[in-house]
């Protein structure tokens, strides 16, 4: 076993307005650049709709993530190493920018510095950011926003695709008034990704502490296979400066202990974010699992119970501190995903092992019930709608359980129990036992899901031990060890000529030393000579 | 003037190439990159990557077998003067016009593609006219002097001189007599290394064939001490003392 810690994420669908404030926040922080104009590291879709990019879950098409072969071994789906080398030259599998969008920008010159008195009010026109001509807007990253459009574009879902004929016919049939709802989308973070296992010049890497994945800007060198091997596309080019960016889990701020800037800013208070031990050997049995019905079930098996105190013992000896184990126990993903399994997946067919999760939305399924003329209070006939209306919850299977049914079913069934359990208690205080015999949680659960879904305190939604504490625990432990001084101990700080700031941080090299910026400085990579800002600008 | 070219030359421009190469490595990773504008246009790039890439590693390897190999050894092991002849001719003639063919298809997608037009640098621009010349040079030598021309046997002058260039006893003499197509292509083909390593070419030695025998997933370690959080609203007001009446 080598035990590993994720920050992880569990968005929980019901409460998403699709106000897109994370998208918008998101992009404020991280893709206002050149080359990034058409990058949402987060974006939210409306579902049913193909998405952005369009039809990115047809892996048909864009051989995305991972399948098993005829020995069924897990193989990237867009071929192996060999095959992935002979298409360096051009890479079919690679979406055009016309599958996201042609950004566009506006003149908004035009109606700042409009003359007075005009007889005609100034339109400001788009221009491509691509191309600086004006254009058409056609298509954006939301532009199906609130099934907009749907009755063009919307049976093109993949997922409708991959459901029985007869329940996506009626998906079809009654597409405005069945049922929406939204979904955002950041980078899966997986424990398997994809994106990483397909980069040539192992410029991507997967952090061993928190299991960020991330791309490192010096070492890219543009060979955009990430971009088509992740079935999530969630990997982008930047055209101008000729490399592969990703979201990062605004890692600087999950290092600080602070949420994402999505999570942060928030409206709905829908995002969850903790962390999760799991065991890094065991991912590789777990995503190559033959029934991918078992993918769910697999990847729970390779997270590692925080309370149990063989884990915390080897997380201890893996040398995390005790504020991450405090955390692991404290984390709301863990409990979300493990504990209450209400949290799923997106798409676990990939085999990528995604590790931002979905509370699946009930809504759907209320809508439909109170449509049957039925009470949509009342667990009894939501359970009986679950069951017969299979539309919304043969869709959801799609998105969330590989299309296992009765899966997704299961958790709506708790989330409606719990609705129906809170009621009962708040009005007239009487506790639903065949409820929870019926979703097999005891009292205490059900409450605390209640609280940790529907009050969703801000410590509670965030649970993110500071990554400096590392650092801190490996010093305390060092001074623990040495009876006289602290820094005296063999390798110590102490214990060389020049004693500085190059060698205090316990980092693993001769990495990061800081000096005098400008002439002959050492630079980050420790190599002295001049310095030139990566930054600059220009493409 | 003679020597001025063919000695001073040749060493001014590998010096160029490797010192080029040195400063770009620690300097510009950041900038070392194939910068694919796959994403902007595919069409025409579908067709013309290939040919071009697959073109220029044959156009390569010929070069490798002219200029490196000494006529000495391809006689040695069996290879008559004929054999070789055919095979250089009709080898250059195919895989140059693959190459040909590839940076035509590349170039016409610089110019009529708005998107990449825009991405296009001027270092770019430079690439590809001293790209256009090579390789009508080349093909002018390969084509026009070897195939339906007379025939240049450049293995017994060029190829001398530019081995000689490494043992550092250049004869500049022996490219005196050369025909002036391939003088100039000789000079351009050293103009064109020391221009080498401030374009895009640079991509070419990271070719990534260590991926045929990585592990897939790569793990690393965060670099580097982690930030602190900047203080909140709250923590600064709370510093400041008592917090004051506020609007």
């Amino acid at each position: 076993m080598r035990i590993r810690a994720q920050v992880a994420m569990v968005m929980n669908l019901d409460k998403c307005i699709g106000c897109h404030t994370c998208s918008v926040t998101c992009k404020q922080t991280w893709t206002n650049r050149d080359g990034t104009e058409y990058v949402w590291f987060n974006n939210v879709e409306t579902k049913p709709g193909i998405g952005y990019p369009k039809h990115y879950e047809d892996q048909d098409r864009w051989h995305g993530g991972w399948q098993l072969d005829e020995k069924g071994r897990l193989k990237l789906r867009s071929g192996g190493r060999v095959k992935r080398l002979s298409r360096l030259f051009v890479n079919p599998d690679l979406p055009s920018i016309d599958d996201y969008y042609e950004p566009a920008t506006f003149d908004k010159d035009i109606l700042v510095n409009a003359p007075a008195g005009l007889k005609d009010t100034p339109v400001q026109q788009p221009r491509s950011a691509l191309t600086g001509e004006p254009m058409a807007l056609t298509w954006g990253a939301n532009w199906e926003d609130s099934l907009g459009g749907a009755h063009e574009h919307g049976t093109g879902d993949p997922n409708l695709a991959r459901m029985s004929a007869e329940a996506a016919a009626r998906v079809k049939f009654e597409f405005e008034k069945t049922f929406l709802f939204h979904l955002p989308r950041i980078c899966e973070h997986c424990l398997n990704p994809a994106c990483v296992s397909a980069c040539p010049s192992g410029a991507m890497y997967k952090r061993e502490e928190d299991g960020i994945v991330l791309v490192d800007q010096d070492r890219c060198r543009g060979w955009r296979m990430c971009v088509s091997a992740c079935p999530y596309k969630k990997v982008y080019v930047n055209h101008s400066t000729g490399k592969a960016e990703k979201c990062t889990l605004c890692f600087p701020r999950i290092e600080a202990g602070q949420p994402t800037i999505c999570s942060e800013t928030c409206v709905g208070r829908l995002r969850y974010l903790g962390i999760v031990f799991y065991d890094e050997d065991a991912v590789l049995a777990a995503a190559s699992v033959t029934d991918e019905h078992d993918l769910l079930e697999a990847q729970r098996a390779v997270f590692l119970d925080p309370t149990d105190p063989a884990v915390q013992e080897a997380a201890r000896a893996a040398g995390m501190p005790q504020e991450w184990l405090d955390a692991a126990e404290r984390s709301p993903v863990w409990r979300l995903i493990s504990e209450y399994k209400v949290a799923l997946p997106l798409h676990p067919e990939y085999r990528t092992l995604p590790m931002v999760w979905y509370v699946p939305p009930l809504s759907p399924v209320l809508d439909a019930v109170g449509e049957a003329g039925r009470d949509d209070t009342d667990a009894d006939d939501i359970f009986h709608t679950i069951r017969e209306l299979r539309i919304p919850v043969e869709y959801l299977a799609e998105l969330f359980t590989a299309g296992d049914v009765e899966a997704t079913a299961g958790v709506l069934m708790k989330l409606a129990a719990m609705r129906s359990y809170m009621r009962a208690r708040t009005l007239d205080g009487t506790v639903a036992d065949d409820l929870l015999d019926g979703i097999g949680m005891t009292a205490d659960q059900v409450e605390a899901m209640y609280r940790l879904l529907a009050i969703a305190k801000y410590d509670e939604r965030y649970v993110i031990p500071a990554a400096y504490s590392k650092d801190a625990a490996a010093l305390e432990a060092q001074a623990t060890a040495n009876q006289d001084c602290a820094l005296d101990c063999e390798g110590g700080p102490g214990m060389t000529t020049q004693a500085s700031a190059e060698s205090f941080h316990l980092v693993e090299d001769d990495q990061v030393r800081p000096g005098r910026p400008g002439l002959l400085s050492r630079r980050a990579d420790g190599r002295r000579g001049f310095t030139i800002n990566p930054l600059r600008g220009g493409a | 003037m003679t020597n001025l070219v063919w000695t001073v030359l040749p060493y001014l421009c590998l010096v160029v190439f490797v010192a080029g190469h040195v400063w770009r490595w620690r300097h510009d990773q950041f900038g070392w990159t194939t910068h694919t504008s796959q994403v902007l246009e595919n069409r025409l790039l579908r067709l013309g990557s290939p040919l071009f890439h697959l073109g220029a590693l044959g156009v390569v390897g010929g070069h490798v077998m002219g200029l490196l190999v000494p006529a000495s050894v391809t006689e040695k092991i069996g290879i008559s003067e004929h054999a070789y002849h055919l095979t250089a001719v009709w080898g250059g003639t195919v895989t140059g016009l693959m190459l040909m063919t590839g940076l035509v298809l590349l170039i016409i997608r610089r110019v009529v593609n708005g998107r990449v037009r825009r991405v296009t640098t001027r270092m770019d621009k430079v690439l590809y006219a001293a790209l256009a010349a090579m390789v009508v040079l080349g093909m002018i030598a390969t084509v026009g002097v070897n195939l339906l021309g007379g025939g240049y046997d450049y293995r017994e002058t060029i190829a001398v001189w530019f081995r000689g260039i490494f043992w550092f006893q250049p004869d500049p003499t022996l490219m005196t007599g050369a025909p002036l197509v391939y003088q100039l292509h000789a000079i351009g083909g050293f103009l064109f290394l020391a221009l080498w390593p401030f374009t895009r070419l640079v991509h070419v030695w990271s070719a990534p064939l260590a991926y045929l025998w990585r592990p897939y997933v790569v793990y690393r370690r965060r670099r580097g001490p982690a930030p602190t959080a900047a203080a909140s609203p709250e923590q600064v007001r709370d510093a400041a003392g008592e917090p004051s009446a506020r609007r």
